[in-house]
C-alpha cells in the first residue's frame, strides 16, 4: 500500500448556530486522484478550507497529518509553503495584468522591492509549457479564453511547487472539450507522482479520473469508494451515496403530453456580435416551438446557444439582427426592449443566475416580483399585502426552503436562488420561457424538483426551450432536440430518435466543416 | 470540581439564551446608529456646565433649522446612492444657483410664486441635464456631477456678480425662513382668547407640567400638530400590525409595538418642546413633506423598487424588462429638483444669498446617508436610517458650538464620526456572513 500523504482526523467544524463538518476523516495516498463528491453545502468546500488554513488552526477540531506530522496552518501561506495548493472555483486572475504577473502575483521573484521580471518571465513559460500551453506568458490574461485561463490557474500552482493540488470544480466553466483535455493532463499529472484533489458535481468526470471517491452528506464522510476496478465505478452508485437513496429515476416522466399548434417561430435569424460586428454569433437559424412542448438546444460551450436565446428575448444580447420572429403565426416586429418583449409573454432565465438574474442584496419577494411590478401595483403603487402573497404563493408551488419570504437571496442555497428565479419567471406569466442552463451548479435533489416545474410548465401549456450543455439532462427531459454548433443549428432530432452517440456525430460532423 | 467553575457556563449559557431569544445582538445590529444618537445626545445634555442646553426648545428648534437642507438634499443623494453608490457633488453648487437666481428676480420685483416655481424648474432642469450625461452618454456620475459642481458655482458668481443679494419678500420669509413669524400661528389661542387665562403662573398643575418660563407663551397648535400626528402613526402601525397578522407575516410584534411607543412619544416631545419656544416652524412642514414622500416613493413604489434592484444588480434589473438608464436619469433629475427646494430654504433662511452659500452641502447629504446605513454599493438604505444619520450630524454639530469645541476641530470630529459610523456598519455585516 502507497504511502498515506494526507490524513485529516475527525474534522469538526462550527458556524455560529450549525455544524458544517462533524467528524470528517479523509485519507488521501501519494501520486492518487482523490474526488470529493456531495451535494451543495455539504461541507465539501469547508473541509478544503480548513486544509489550506482559511480557517486557521484552532477554529476546529481534529487533525490534519501532512507527509506523517501534525500540521497547524494559520494562514494560506503556510499550507503553501508545504506544497498544499488550492485552485478555486472561480477564476481568481487579473485579467488586464500579464501571465506571468498573475503567476507570480502576492509570491514574487526577487526581491520585494526589486523585481525579477526576467526570472519571472522565464519561469511562468516553464510552467505554461508543462500544462500544454503555448501563448507566451507576456500577454494579457484577458485575451486568452476560460479553458486556458483555468489551466494558467494551475501553472500557478506548479509554480508554488505543489505537492498536494486541490482543484474546487475546475471545469465547472469550461466546455466538453477543454473539461476532457484538463482531466487528462490531471492524469498525466498523476504519472509524475503528482498527488490531487478534485472537487466536483459532474460524476462522469470524477468516475473517469479518480482513484478513489469520498462521499461526504451533511457534513459527515459517508464512503469512500475504490475506483480501481475494471468497470468505472457508475453514476448511479455515487449518486445512492451523495442522496442517501437510489434515484432510479433521474428525470421525471411527463404523463399525456398534449403538443398544441406552432406557438414561435423564427426564420433565418442572424446576429453578430455586440463588439465584433463583423462576427456572427448566430447564423441563419430557424426553429420552432410548438406549445406544451419542451425543445431541447444542446451546445458546445460557444455555440452560440445563450446568444439566440438573449437576441429572442427583447435583443438583449448582439447587434445587426436579422430575421423573422413569428408568435402564434402574427408576424412580431420586436423591439430592442426586454420589456417588450416580456409583453410577447417571453422569459428568458439566465445562466447566471448571481449575475445577470437575482438582485441578492433583496429579499426574495422583492426578487418574485420584479419582473412583473405592474401586476400587483395600481398606477405604480405596489400593493404590499399583493405582493407577499404571491411571493408566499411561489414558495411554496416551487418548495423554496427558507424561513420568509423576507429572506435576503444572497443566503439561499444555489438550488434555491434558482427556485426564486424560476418563480420570477413564472410570475410574469410567459407562454414561452427560455431555460439557459436552468440547473447549473446545483444538486441532485435540486435538480429534480426543478425537472418537475417544467414538465407542470409543458403541462400547462407553455413552451418550454431548454438550453443545456448537460447531454442525459437534454436527452431526459425534451420532446424534440436541436443541435447547434459554431452559431448554426446543425441537426434535430425527436427525443425517441436522439442518442449520447448520434448527437455528438452530428455535431463531430458538422465541426469538420462540410 | 468547584462551584464556580460548574456555575459559570451556566450563567454564559444564560446570557447567550436571552440574547437568542430576545435577538439582543440583531437589536444593536439594526439600531446601532439610533443607540448612538440617543448616547451622544445624553453625553452633550449631561455636559459639565452646560446640562440641558442641546435640549432647550430655543436650541431645537434651531437644530431643526439648520438642517432643513441636510434633509431635503440628503432625501435625493440616497436616491443616487441607492443606484450603485453614485453621488451628487454638484447640489452645493446648484443650491446656491437657484437661490442666486431666485433672490435676484425677488430684487427685481418679480411676483414671488413664480419666483419660486422657477427656482424649482432650474433646479430640475440642471438634474436633468446632469441627468442625460450619466444615464444617456454613460458618464461617470462622479464626473459629470463635479464639472456641474464648478460650473454651477460659476454661474452663482455670475448672477450675483459677486456680490450678496437680499431678500425682502416677507411672504417668502415667513414660508421658507426662520425669522420669528416663521412659524404657524397660534390658531387655537387667538380663537379662544380665554385660554389666557388658563395659562398662567397661577395654574399650579399646567405650570408645573410645562413651566413656569414657558406657560405664558405655550403654542397649543403646535402641541396639538404634535398630538395629531402622533395618532395618526399610531393608528397606521397598528393597522399595518393587523394586516401582518392576517397575512401571517413574521414579523416581531413586540418590537414593532415598542418602536411604536418610542416614535410616537418623540413626536409628542419634540411637539412639546417646540411649542414651548415659538411653535411650528414653517420648514418643518417642507421637511415633513420631502421625507414623507420619500418615505413613500422608496418603500411603496415601482421606480423606489427599481432604484434599489438596479443598486443590487443592474444586468438582472434591465433582464427583468426595467428601462435601466431612466431609473439614473429619474434619480439625478430628482435631486436636483431637491436642490431647488434646499435653494429656497437656504435663501429664506440667510434672508439673501451669498456666493460662496451652499458650499459643502453635498457632503454632510452624503454623509448623512452613509451614516444612515446607505450601502456605498447600491441598492441599501432606508429614508428613516438616513434621518438618523442627519439628525445624529446635527445634534453633534449643534452640540460642540453649545460645549465650546474649536470651529477647526469640529470638522476634525465630523470626520471621524462619518469612519467610525461606515465601520460599524462593514463590521456588522460582516459578522452575519
Amino acid at each position: 500500500m502507497a504511502k498515506i500523504l494526507l490524513e485529516m482526523k475527525n474534522i469538526t467544524k462550527t458556524f455560529p448556530g450549525v455544524k458544517a463538518l462533524d467528524n470528517v476523516n479523509l485519507q488521501v495516498e501519494e501520486g492518487e486522484i482523490h474526488a470529493l463528491v456531495g451535494e451543495n453545502g455539504a461541507g465539501k468546500s469547508t473541509l478544503m478550507n480548513v486544509l489550506s488554513g482559511i480557517y486557521p488552526y484552532g477554529t476546529y477540531e481534529g487533525d490534519i497529518i501532512y507527509n506523517g506530522q501534525v500540521c497547524k496552518f494559520s494562514t494560506i501561506k503556510d499550507s503553501e509553503k508545504l506544497g498544499i495548493v488550492i485552485i478555486h472555483q472561480e477564476l481568481a486572475l487579473v485579467p488586464e495584468m500579464t501571465i506571468g504577473e498573475n503567476m507570480y502575483l502576492g509570491n514574487e521573484c526577487g526581491h520585494k522591492y526589486a523585481i525579477n521580471w526576467n526570472k519571472t518571465y522565464s519561469e511562468a513559460d516553464k510552467y505554461l509549457k508543462m500544462v500544454g500551453l503555448e501563448e507566451s506568458s507576456k500577454i494579457q490574461v484577458k485575451t486568452i479564453g476560460t479553458g486556458k485561463q483555468q489551466l494558467v490557474e494551475i501553472a500557478k500552482a506548479l509554480a508554488k511547487q505543489a505537492k498536494l493540488l486541490i482543484l474546487d470544480e475546475p471545469t465547472s466553466s469550461l466546455n466538453e472539450e477543454d473539461s476532457r483535455a484538463l482531466l487528462d493532463l490531471m492524469l498525466s499529472f498523476k504519472k509524475q507522482g503528482m498527488t490531487m484533489i478534485i472537487i466536483s458535481h459532474k460524476l462522469n468526470e470524477v468516475s473517469y479520473v479518480a482513484d478513489k471517491i469520498t462521499v461526504i452528506r451533511d457534513g459527515t464522510t459517508i464512503e469512500t469508494i475504490d475506483n480501481h476496478g475494471k468497470e468505472p465505478v457508475s453514476e448511479e452508485r455515487i449518486i445512492k451515496g451523495m442522496v442517501g437513496r437510489e434515484i432510479t429515476n433521474r428525470f421525471p416522466k411527463r404523463e399525456g403530453v398534449q403538443v398544441g399548434d406552432i406557438e414561435m417561430e423564427i426564420s433565418h435569424w442572424t446576429v453578430h456580435h455586440p463588439l465584433y460586428p463583423e462576427r456572427k454569433v448566430v447564423d441563419d437559424v430557424s426553429m420552432y416551438v410548438r406549445k406544451g412542448e419542451v425543445v431541447g438546444i444542446y451546445g458546445l460551450m460557444g455555440a452560440g446557444r445563450t446568444e439566440l436565446a438573449m437576441s429572442i428575448f427583447g435583443q438583449s444580447y448582439g447587434t445587426n439582427f436579422s430575421g423573422e420572429l413569428k408568435l402564434n403565426g402574427q408576424h412580431v416586429k420586436l423591439r430592442k426592449s426586454e420589456a417588450d418583449a416580456i409583453r410577447h409573454k417571453i422569459a428568458y432565465v439566465t445562466e447566471d443566475r448571481k449575475g445577470n438574474g437575482l438582485v441578492l442584496s433583496q429579499s426574495i419577494k422583492v426578487n418574485t416580483s420584479l419582473a412583473n411590478l405592474d401586476a400587483i401595483s395600481s398606477h405604480t403603487v405596489i400593493d404590499g399585502d399583493k405582493e407577499y402573497a404571491v411571493a408566499e404563493e411561489y414558495r411554496d408551488k416551487l418548495k423554496i426552503k427558507t424561513p420568509s419570504v423576507e429572506q435576503l437571496v444572497g443566503n439561499l442555497s444555489g438550488g434555491n436562488q434558482q427556485k426564486v428565479l424560476l418563480a420570477k419567471w413564472m410570475f410574469a406569466e410567459p407562454d414561452i420561457l427560455l431555460l439557459d442552463e436552468p440547473t447549473r451548479g446545483i444538486d441532485v435533489g435540486a435538480k429534480y424538483e426543478i425537472y418537475c416545474i417544467i414538465n407542470d410548465l409543458a403541462a400547462a401549456g407553455k413552451c418550454v426551450v431548454l438550453i443545456s450543455s448537460e447531454l442525459p439532462e437534454v436527452l431526459g427531459m425534451s420532446d424534440r432536440i436541436y443541435i447547434m454548433n459554431e452559431a448554426k443549428i446543425v441537426g434535430e432530432m425527436k427525443a425517441e430518435d436522439a442518442t449520447q452517440e448520434n448527437i455528438m456525430q452530428v455535431i463531430l460532423r458538422s465541426g469538420r466543416g462540410a | 470540581m468547584s462551584e464556580s467553575t460548574k456555575s459559570s457556563p451556566n450563567w454564559k449559557q444564560n446570557v447567550s439564551d436571552f440574547m437568542q431569544k430576545y435577538q439582543v445582538g440583531a437589536f444593536f445590529q439594526k439600531y446601532t446608529m439610533t443607540i448612538a444618537l440617543v448616547v451622544v445626545t445624553i453625553i452633550f445634555a449631561s455636559w459639565s456646565g452646560k446640562e440641558g442646553l442641546i435640549l432647550l426648545p430655543s436650541n431645537l428648534t434651531g437644530l431643526i433649522a439648520e438642517n432643513a437642507y441636510v434633509f431635503v438634499l440628503a432625501s435625493g443623494m440616497l436616491l443616487c446612492i441607492l443606484t450603485g453608490g453614485n453621488i451628487d457633488l454638484s447640489v452645493g453648487s446648484v443650491v446656491c444657483f437657484t437661490a442666486a437666481v431666485g433672490c435676484t428676480m425677488m430684487a427685481t420685483g418679480a411676483n414671488m410664486w413664480l419666483t419660486v416655481l422657477v427656482m424649482l424648474m432650474i433646479g430640475l432642469a440642471i438634474g436633468t441635464f446632469q441627468g442625460f450625461w450619466i444615464a444617456k452618454l454613460r458618464v461617470p456620475a462622479f464626473i459629470a456631477t463635479l464639472s456641474g459642481m464648478y460650473a454651477f458655482r460659476g454661474f452663482s458668481n455670475v448672477v450675483l456678480n459677486g456680490y450678496r443679494v437680499d431678500i425682502s419678500n416677507e411672504t417668502f420669509l415667513t414660508l421658507f425662513g426662520n425669522g420669528k413669524s416663521s412659524f404657524i400661528p397660534d390658531i387655537i389661542r387667538q380663537a379662544n382668547p380665554g385660554l389666557d387665562s388658563v395659562f398662567t403662573k397661577d395654574n399650579a398643575f399646567l405650570a408645573g407640567l410645562i413651566g413656569d418660563n414657558y406657560i405664558t407663551k405655550f403654542n397649543l397648535t403646535c402641541m396639538c400638530i404634535g398630538i395629531v400626528a402622533a395618532i395618526i402613526f399610531i393608528v397606521l402601525r397598528i393597522r399595518k400590525i393587523l394586516v401582518q397578522k392576517k397575512l401571517n407575516i413574521s414579523q416581531s410584534i413586540p418590537g414593532q409595538i415598542f418602536s411604536m411607543v418610542i416614535i410616537s412619544a418623540l413626536v409628542l416631545w419634540v411637539s412639546f418642546k417646540l411649542a414651548c419656544y415659538r411653535g411650528f416652524p414653517m420648514v418643518l412642514i417642507w421637511i415633513g413633506l420631502v421625507l414623507g414622500i420619500y418615505a413613500y416613493i422608496t418603500t411603496k413604489t415601482a421606480i423606489g423598487r427599481h432604484l434599489y434592484a438596479v443598486g443590487g444588480n443592474e444586468k438582472a434589473t434591465a433582464l427583468s424588462g426595467v428601462k435601466t438608464r431612466n431609473v439614473y436619469w429619474f434619480a439625478y433629475a430628482n435631486i436636483g429638483l431637491l436642490a431647488g427646494l434646499a435653494g429656497i430654504l437656504t435663501a429664506g433662511r440667510a434672508k439673501g444669498i451669498d456666493p460662496v452659500y451652499g458650499e459643502g452641502y453635498e457632503m454632510d447629504a452624503i454623509a448623512a446617508c452613509f451614516i444612515g446605513g446607505a450601502s456605498a454599493y447600491g441598492g441599501i438604505g432606508k429614508v428613516s436610517g438616513m434621518i438618523i444619520g442627519a439628525i445624529l450630524m446635527g445634534v453633534i454639530n449643534k452640540g460642540m458650538i453649545i460645549v465650546g469645541v474649536d470651529a477647526n476641530y469640529q470638522k476634525v470630529v465630523k470626520g471621524i464620526v462619518l469612519l467610525v459610523a461606515v465601520m460599524f456598519d462593514v463590521l456588522s455585516k460582516r459578522q452575519k456572513r
